[in-house]
């Protein structure tokens, strides 16, 4: 008989490790350039919008694996981007966990953006417009009323990333294989175990793991977004 | 310092045509709802764009249509007391207060913090949050705010229609003082007469511009 303590394994407390460092830098890398794009899609005048739009939701609804493979032929050591990058700048993200944190962040960025869009979009206009008649040039407007009015969306929608890049499988296993302790996040080491005949037993823990992490991080984000409503009334 | 203008402002389906050339310290702007004095205001402060015509303050070309020119609302350097506050819910009293006086350059600081808070009575107010001010209160930090801008023109849009009656009665000597101590030209929108005459030293009526039968639609009102 298993005792408690060895539910998960060194193998899975690697991944459950590596899930966590990934999810966190993806989130945390991309959400300067959510904010950024979430204001530019909210804002009804700027050029380009549409096409900007399509692009940013196109890991949401193309096959994963396409976004994977397209992200191995544009960063991959041969990639059109990814040999330059490795020459000149020395950043390798081909079969590393930078690429899985690359992957889960272009995974999440829909979600992120949506959430922040949404945030923007509840602001009122009005407090923008006072602000520009005190002086304001737009990007004092934007720096000084819009993101601190959508802190508490721009923060659920990072949570909502956050539990989004934890669970990324497509994108992450064309693009970066499932390495055990270089690219093999709980999601991947998951479906590594369900290779392994007879290895349910010890599947479950990470199932549930995976489960409960996913759903505290919803309700996180839920109640993040609910305590704004609550704020700007 | 004149206000000249002449202006054509699409507003839903139809437009609007206004002219309008004041020298007045204070002038009123009073009129029926639809004669489109708010939407006037808005044109002044740049927050809308009218479809034809120019818009001078003193040598200042603010818009005109010809010529392409329209200065953003940033650089027109109006103080704007909308009819709502529309005070920062993120800052507190002195937050709202300051936000402006960073982009108003030297030879624009006619009006200094204290006296500012002095002459408002906003002194006890400073480190309050702003969600627990009465509509006054609101009012005051509102005009603070806008005069710590530094303006070289001041719109206020109704700002005592959001108060009940006797704290509107404990605002209007503030703006009295404004328009004897200060010297910036107020454009004052308002639909009291009683308030008008109190405040303003000329007023401009504008007629109801709406098309006749949506007037009809609604009953004549006012």
């Amino acid at each position: 008989m298993e005792s408690h303590a060895s539910l998960l394994g060194p193998a899975e407390w690697a991944a459950l490790g590596l899930s966590l460092k990934v999810a966190l830098v993806a989130t945390l890398a991309s959400l300067p350039f959510a904010i950024v794009v979430a204001y530019w899609l909210a804002a009804d005048k700027l050029p380009g919008r549409s096409l900007l739009d399509a692009l940013v939701h196109l890991p949401l609804v193309m096959p994963p694996v396409v976004t994977g493979y397209l992200l191995l032929v544009l960063l991959g050591r041969r990639g059109l981007v990814g040999e330059w990058l490795e020459q000149h700048l020395g950043i390798v993200f081909a079969f590393r966990w930078t690429g899985a944190a690359l992957a889960a962040a272009v995974m999440a960025f829909p979600l992120m953006v949506r959430a922040i869009r949404l945030a923007y979009e509840n602001t009122d206009a009005g407090l923008r417009q006072a602000a520009a008649s005190l002086g304001a040039p737009p990007v004092a407007v934007f720096l000084r009323v819009s993101v601190p009015l959508a802190w508490p969306g721009i923060v659920a929608g990072a949570v909502l990333a956050f539990a989004k890049a934890l669970g990324e499988f497509g994108a992450t296993i064309t693009f970066v294989s499932s390495i055990p302790g270089q690219t093999q996040t709980l999601a991947l080491s998951i479906y590594n175990q369900m290779q392994v005949p007879g290895g349910e037993h010890r599947l479950w823990p990470m199932v549930l793991l995976a489960t409960g992490l996913s759903f505290a991080a919803l309700f996180l984000s839920e109640a993040l977004v609910r305590r704004s409503r609550q704020r700007l009334e | 310092m004149t206000l000249d203008l002449d202006l054509r402002l699409r507003r839903g389906a139809f437009e609007l045509a206004l002219r309008l050339s004041t020298e007045a310290r204070v002038t009123a702007l009073i009129g029926p709802s639809g004669s489109g004095k708010s939407t006037l205001l808005h044109a002044i402060a740049g927050i809308i764009e009218p479809s034809a015509g120019f818009l001078r303050w003193g040598d200042e070309t603010w818009f005109e249509r010809s010529k392409g020119i329209n200065k953003p609302p940033h650089q027109r350097r109006i103080g704007y007391v909308f009819q709502e506050s529309r005070l920062f819910p993120h800052l507190d009293v002195q937050g709202n207060l300051r936000f402006g006086m960073r982009y108003a350059t030297p030879p624009r600081s006619q009006f200094a913090y204290g006296s500012v808070v002095e002459m408002l009575a906003l002194g006890s107010l400073q480190q309050r949050s702003v969600h627990n001010l009465s509509g006054g209160e609101r009012q005051r930090v509102a005009i603070g705010r806008a005069l710590l801008a530094q303006p070289a023109l001041l719109l206020l849009d109704e700002p005592l229609s959001s108060i009940d009656r006797a704290h509107a009665d404990q605002l209007l000597p503030y703006l009295i003082r404004l328009r004897d101590d200060l010297q910036v030209p107020m454009i004052y929108v308002s639909h009291d007469p009683d308030e008008v005459s109190k405040v303003a030293q000329a007023v401009v009526q504008l007629g109801d511009q709406r098309p006749l039968f949506e007037r009809w639609q609604k009953g004549m009102p006012d």
